[in-house]
């Protein structure tokens, strides 16, 4: 694996800075490192260690603890479908067979072109309007196979892949 | 503190508010079993094998985590508590691979004598298990998950005693493990080799890796004269192997025993130890004379310095170039010994008994080379000594007191012998440094303020009118003060001895393994003390306390050495260090 840029370094200095003095200083910096770089490369957990007093042992185990946060990037545009109960006896697996097949990922993968990232999520509290699914972090209730597609399409267009 | 009264089996029992019930419970004499919790290293709480009843409680609470409050009534052995207790342990079981017959453990596992005491007689919840991790690719420990029972307490010990944290846990629920960061190998990060982790695993999840075989296979080597060399901490707890009081001393049986195994020569490092004052007094002297880079640091602890590669790199120029004891005693053997014995070198098998597991990676050092041969060919710690012993049907305790061999390299010091606990480096050295700075022989040889087992210690001394501060320390979250004042350049010290193991080698990654029963016992610690009188009482018993007083040490710098920090004692007896990258984690 290649080493990390010197933006996304300075991204990680800047999180790790921001938060130093905070309390549980350690999930909330990861929080922001996730979001802003799609996922936690090996040196944010090296600088938050340090920062925090841990050791990168200690933080990778937060990281690989919650499901949320990944060590390897995410693709430009994330999918996240829900398999809670309530979604699961609603369908969403027939919603992420669609995603598969539309995009060519694998659940919790990202796809061989970067573009897309699907995650089967654990419950996100919307059993209401199940099933759900969470496109760049857009909210799609009572999901069907053709809102799936018509939103991938509608991405694919936009990165002009179709 | 205010006194908290309570009942614990129906006796009476008083003690202080913030106690857990566990501690009240041992005060009072009474013993919860236990497996996750260690004395001032981890509470956890997470194996819940000490739970108790407590009376009108909904569920077992864990003694370690639950407080005393006033009036509390404790059962610890109801049949609800012991059923509870024994179901706990049958899970724990179940995800254990249960290979008892041809584990390191066996017999000295804690898990197999809590399923002895409770027991259990029935593999009652076998299932699914844990996909494991073997990971022996370290020179010196070996991880294997399938025997892994959780405990944390490797986490803890290398968070809390080195400052590290190597290991965590990763990935959750029925996936969890304890791994280094990304399931790394111990070689593939900062591991400093010092096997406290080993030492603390109640099961055989972390351990040793053996070499025994390779020093069998040269045993039986016609063509190969086998020299075995002792560290001097070994001889404080080999006898543990074999069902003695802990601080046994059982010198002469194991040189005995070695014999018995075959060694053509058995030799104490102790004779190493002396040559090592000789160059690091000389080297100390050589800095403060002639402006060299101060404090220096002392180099017989391999943890010690994996450590300052990886955290304190810039530090480097303070360390003492000086090989350890039992590295310069290989180089030795090698050079000296073999021209005066006419033996060939490359016929030569050196093998070290050590108390330390990070002694296994020092002789892989590629620093440590003279010419073309390595210096030692192989580290046995205290425990692999022990099945080595018992591998050949000796019985150990019924040997004589045997003597070690003493031709060329068998005198040695008191000074030599007290290098095996912390302090015993740096008094050894004050001893040679000032008599040779008095110019007369030295009156009083004890240094007290060097003696004990406080994790820093320090003192100020005089050496013919000039007095310099210096300091001692044992395990890296002690030594890291001293480390950061010299880096920040506010350093008061001129010399510094630096342990990896916390007590310095009688508490070697490598030594027997103390259960943690005794560890949170009324001994608790004390062990340490029991193991370090042994080596004092050996020191005092010396007729020789200060090294450069050893004949043959002497004899070896006027044959052959000529004197310390010669051009052939630099060549043979000192070594170079480099900072080493912490992580190779995209290799």
């Amino acid at each position: 694996m290649e080493r990390l840029n010197q933006d996304s370094l300075k991204t990680i200095d800047e999180i790790v800075e921001r938060h130093r003095n905070e309390p549980g200083p350690v999930i909330v910096m990861l929080h922001d490192v996730q979001d802003s770089l799609g996922y936690v490369p090996f040196e944010a957990m090296e600088k938050i260690a340090e920062a925090t007093g841990t050791s990168v042992a200690e933080v990778y185990g937060v990281v690989c603890f919650y499901a949320q946060f990944t060590t390897s990037p995410k693709g430009k545009h994330v999918i996240n479908i829900c398999l809670g109960t309530a979604c699961y006896v609603k369908g969403a697996q027939a919603l992420i067979d669609q995603t598969m097949a539309l995009t060519g990922t694998q659940i919790n993968s990202t796809s061989e072109d970067g573009i897309f990232s699907l995650d089967a999520t654990r419950c996100l509290g919307a059993c209401g309007l199940a099933p759900v699914c969470v496109i760049d972090g857009k909210v799609f209730g009572n999901c069907t196979k053709e809102t799936v597609t018509a939103e991938i399409n509608r991405i694919k267009a936009a990165e002009k892949l179709a | 503190m205010t006194a908290v009264h309570l009942r614990i089996n129906n006796v009476n029992v008083t003690a202080e508010s913030g106690m857990t019930v566990l501690e009240a419970a041992r005060n009072a004499g009474i013993n919860i079993p236990t497996l996750c919790y260690l004395k001032d290293v981890n509470r956890s709480g997470n194996c819940r094998v000490c739970l108790v009843e407590v009376k009108n409680g909904r569920t077992l609470l864990s003694a370690c985590t639950t407080p005393v409050s006033e009036g509390m009534e404790v059962f610890t052995n109801s049949e609800r508590a012991l059923r509870g207790r024994k179901n706990t342990v049958s899970l724990i079981m179940s995800n254990h691979n249960k290979n008892c017959l041809s584990c390191k453990r066996n017999q000295n596992c804690e898990l197999q004598k809590l399923a002895e005491d409770l027991g259990i007689r029935d593999n009652k919840f076998e299932g699914e298990h844990t996909e494991p991790q073997y990971d022996d690719f370290s020179y010196g420990i070996v991880r294997d998950t399938s025997k892994c029972v959780l405990c944390e307490r490797c986490v803890e010990t290398c968070r809390k005693v080195q400052g590290l944290g190597i290991l965590g846990l990763e990935n959750r629920g029925f996936k969890t493990i304890v791994a280094p960061v990304y399931n790394k190998s111990f070689m593939d990060v900062n591991c400093m080799q010092c096997g406290q982790c080993v030492i603390n695993c109640p099961v055989g999840a972390l351990t040793e890796k053996e070499n025994i075989s390779e020093v069998v296979k040269a045993l039986n080597d016609p063509n190969k004269t086998v020299i075995v060399q002792t560290a001097p901490a070994v001889r404080a707890s080999l006898g543990e192997e074999f069902g003695n009081p802990i601080g046994t001393r059982v010198t002469g049986k194991m040189v005995a025993a070695l014999r018995r195994c075959g060694f053509d020569r058995v030799y104490d490092t102790n004779f190493g130890a002396d040559l090592t004052i000789m160059e690091e007094g000389n080297e100390l002297l050589d800095r403060v004379q002639n402006g060299g880079v101060l404090p220096m640091f002392t180099s017989c602890s391999p943890g010690w310095i994996r450590y300052i590669e990886y955290e304190y790199p810039e530090l480097l120029p303070h360390l003492s170039t000086s090989k350890s004891p039992h590295m310069m005693f290989g180089a030795i053997v090698k050079s000296y010994w073999a021209k005066k014995t006419g033996i060939d070198p490359k016929d030569i098998f050196v093998v070290s008994i050590m108390p330390c597991i990070a002694k296994k990676s020092e002789i892989m050092r590629p620093e440590n080379k003279t010419a073309e041969y390595v210096d030692v060919d192989a580290v046995l710690t205290t425990r692999e000594l022990g099945r080595l012993i018992k591998m050949y049907g000796i019985e150990f305790n019924e040997l004589p007191d045997e003597e070690f061999d003493q031709d060329l390299l068998g005198d040695y010091t008191g000074a030599a012998v007290i290098f095996g606990a912390t302090g015993g480096v740096m008094e050894a050295a004050l001893r040679t440094v000032k008599q040779q700075l008095d110019g007369k022989k030295l009156e009083k040889v004890d240094f007290e303020a060097c003696r004990g087992m406080a994790g820093v210690k320090e003192a100020e001394v005089d050496l013919n009118g000039t007095k310099i501060w210096i300091a001692i320390a044992s395990s890296m979250t002690c030594a890291k003060p001293l480390l950061e004042e010299v880096k920040a350049g506010k350093s008061k010290y001129t010399f510094i001895e630096i342990m990896g193991c916390p007590g310095g080698c009688v508490n070697g990654g490598g030594q027997s393994i103390v259960s943690s029963r005794i560890k949170n016992g009324p001994l608790g610690y004390g062990y340490k003390d029991l193991r370090m009188k042994a080596l004092y009482d050996e020191d005092e018993a010396c007729t020789l306390r200060v090294s450069s007083d050893n004949p043959q040490i002497q004899k070896l710098y006027s044959d052959f050495l000529e004197k310390p920090g010669s051009e052939i004692a630099e060549e043979l007896l000192h070594t170079s260090y480099s900072p080493k990258e912490k992580y190779h984690i995209f290799d």
